[in-house]
């Protein structure tokens, strides 16, 4: 009578199975979301910069100078768009926006790379958006400077050798995807279960089932399984789709990644239990679900490296299950590692859930005052 | 005489206002004891402090000698409840209805398939054992609601207005219903504000704002107020 009864628990993770199948808009929810999101981030979160159309001005006009300009093209970083004819017409180029970039080379450019110095160039860079003003610099600094090195007499101090591991061609949905698996699962799952004790309370069948002798343990647990099962389904959704569509290769043991999923998938239904059981309607447990996600987004370095963060926001990440889920994924995914890696992260999505499941069971009293 | 429910001096406040005001009775082992009174008066709040779902603010309750208070979860596994609005699941059949909450009161796979056997064909739900309990009558919707309280042979049944918005021929078969039950022993507590059906009851009480007024048979208040129904008794109760 006192312990725990696997019979209810069981019965309640039967009844939420026939609903969950019954209710087209959770199951629409649960498979098509994730591929719209798939698409949407995986070809809009480009972080890559290919093709920035760039104003040449070159008043040399030699067969250096040119070399130069195709050395630049060649990175494909940089697409020569518009050839200028003096300085005006790039500075006005450059204020229409029909050039992201502008390169000037003086008339004397061969002749002083022929005496072995260094010749001046102007290169125009517009830094609107930082991030493609940070590309463009760079590999533009880079290409030039590898143009001087390979062809005069311009050594560099340092040889610098360069080796860029795990991603080495820095496509950036390598990045992206795996976070996004993560993302996917995090979503779905909280905003199903968000609802999942709430909607009972709304409809009212939540009154029968407190004057039952039913445990809220029982409840809540009984009512994770059928999501897990669901969390877990978008997880191979987007793995497969990563895998096959977006050619994410997984370096790492993919036994491993499905069971810290598992793990994740846990802690954040936790997150979606303990929104429905402080909600007092559904509109209210979807307005809390989306406080949560859109900072979550955020805080755990989908998108944008913690290491950049303020400290304080950083801890408040501390907090957000998917950052250290991040951190497995991108480990398992990319780097190819094992889990004598992760163990810090795993101990901490485990200890996260336990307190969870802790305030949702504690939360939920089936008594009311 | 043996009681299967006692209520000593039971209060419950909601902040300032009081629902419940200091207010006792006791129901007999395997009697109907009707709670009547208008919406608002509080029957619906005591019902739920009996059924261990409201925390009172003060008094004592005692379901089948256990203090609710202390022991609600034994309370639960004795009591049916049916709740004054539809409350079970809308999207499961009958069928499915009746196996969880089978499940939920802890039976075995046997029980539950003997008592729905006997339920289904008891409430004439035969034939409609796979239809969605959504789509179902308001009438056999809240005789499925009795069915599923009955499941676990409890010895007492809560009825809070169960045949509120029913038709007179559905309220009649209702109470066909309840006497059933209360023949094989069961105690059943029913609220009301149809005055008419607390004559079938073994016990009325009157509730306004939260006060308790008579507590006695109909035969005995109808003597008291001099009137030849509860209909009556109550108009000139509720006019004091």
């Amino acid at each position: 009578m006192n312990g725990f009864s696997i019979r209810r628990f069981v019965a309640i993770a039967k009844k939420e199975f026939i609903q969950i199948k019954r209710d087209k808009a959770s199951f629409v929810l649960a498979f098509v979301a994730p591929f719209i999101m798939l698409m949407l981030f995986g070809y809009a979160v480009k972080m890559d910069i290919e093709n920035v159309s760039i104003g040449i001005l070159d008043m040399a006009k030699t067969q250096e100078s040119r070399e130069l300009v195709s050395k630049l093209q060649n990175t494909r970083y940089f697409k020569p768009t518009f050839f200028a004819q003096n300085q005006v017409e790039i500075e006005s180029s450059l204020d229409s926006g029909k050039i992201k970039a502008a390169l000037i080379i003086p008339s004397h450019f061969t002749k002083l790379l022929k005496q072995n110095k260094s010749p001046e160039v102007l290169f125009i860079v517009d830094g609107t958006d930082p991030t493609i003003a940070k590309t463009v610099f760079s590999s533009g600094i880079l290409t030039m400077q590898n143009f001087a090195q390979k062809n005069y007499a311009v050594k560099p101090i340092v040889d610098v050798r360069t080796r860029v591991k795990y991603n080495p061609s820095m496509k950036s949905e390598l990045f992206t995807i795996p976070g996004l698996m993560g993302l996917i699962m995090q979503n779905i799952t909280i905003i199903l279960t968000a609802f999942a004790i709430v909607r009972e309370r709304e409809k009212g069948t939540m009154e029968q089932l407190i004057v039952t002798p039913i445990k809220s343990i029982e409840l809540i647990l009984g009512k994770l399984v059928p999501y897990t099962f669901l969390g877990l389904g978008d997880f191979l959704v987007a793995l497969l789709f990563g895998i096959l569509w977006f050619k994410v290769p997984v370096r790492g043991n993919i036994l491993l990644l499905f069971v810290l999923g598992m793990e994740f998938v846990i802690c954040a239904l936790m997150i979606g239990m303990l929104i429905s059981s402080v909600s007092k309607t559904q509109l209210q447990a979807m307005q809390l679900a989306l406080l949560f996600l859109l900072p979550s987004v955020l805080l755990s370095g989908f998108m944008f490296p913690r290491e950049a963060m303020p400290a304080v926001i950083r801890f408040v990440g501390n907090f957000v299950p998917l950052t250290y889920f991040l951190i497995i994924l991108r480990g398992i995914v990319l780097k190819g590692v094992g889990i004598e890696y992760l163990w810090d992260e795993v101990l901490v999505l485990i200890f996260l859930g336990l307190v969870l499941l802790f305030i949702s069971i504690k939360r939920f009293s089936k008594r009311f005052d | 005489m043996e009681y299967a429910i006692k209520v000593e001096g039971l209060t419950k406040r909601f902040g300032e206002f009081v629902a419940v005001n200091d207010i006792s009775f006791s129901i007999p082992k395997g009697s109907i004891f009707a709670l009547l009174g208008p919406n608002g008066s509080g029957k619906t709040t005591t019902i739920k402090i009996i059924c261990g779902v409201l925390r009172a603010t003060k008094g004592y309750v005692e379901v089948l000698g256990n203090d609710v208070s202390k022991y609600p979860e034994q309370v639960k596994q004795n009591i049916g409840y049916v709740s004054q609005k539809f409350s079970l699941y809308e999207d499961l059949t009958v069928e499915e209805n009746i196996e969880f909450y089978g499940a939920i009161y802890d039976l075995s796979k046997d029980e539950i398939e003997e008592k729905k056997a006997k339920l289904l064909k008891f409430f004439g739900f035969e034939g409609r054992e796979k239809s969605l309990v959504g789509t179902l009558s308001g009438g056999m919707k809240q005789k499925l609601a009795f069915a599923c309280a009955t499941l676990h042979n409890p010895q007492i049944l809560i009825l809070d207005e169960p045949t509120a918005g029913v038709d007179p021929i559905s309220r009649k078969e209702y109470w066909e219903m309840i006497r059933v039950f209360s023949q094989s022993g069961v105690t059943v507590l029913v609220t009301s504000h149809y005055m008419d059906e607390a004559e079938r009851c073994d016990y009325v009480a009157f509730m306004f704002n939260g006060i308790l007024k008579e507590v006695d048979t109909p035969a005995n208040v109808k003597t008291k107020y001099s009137s030849h129904s509860i209909e009556d008794v109550f108009m000139k109760v509720f006019s004091q």
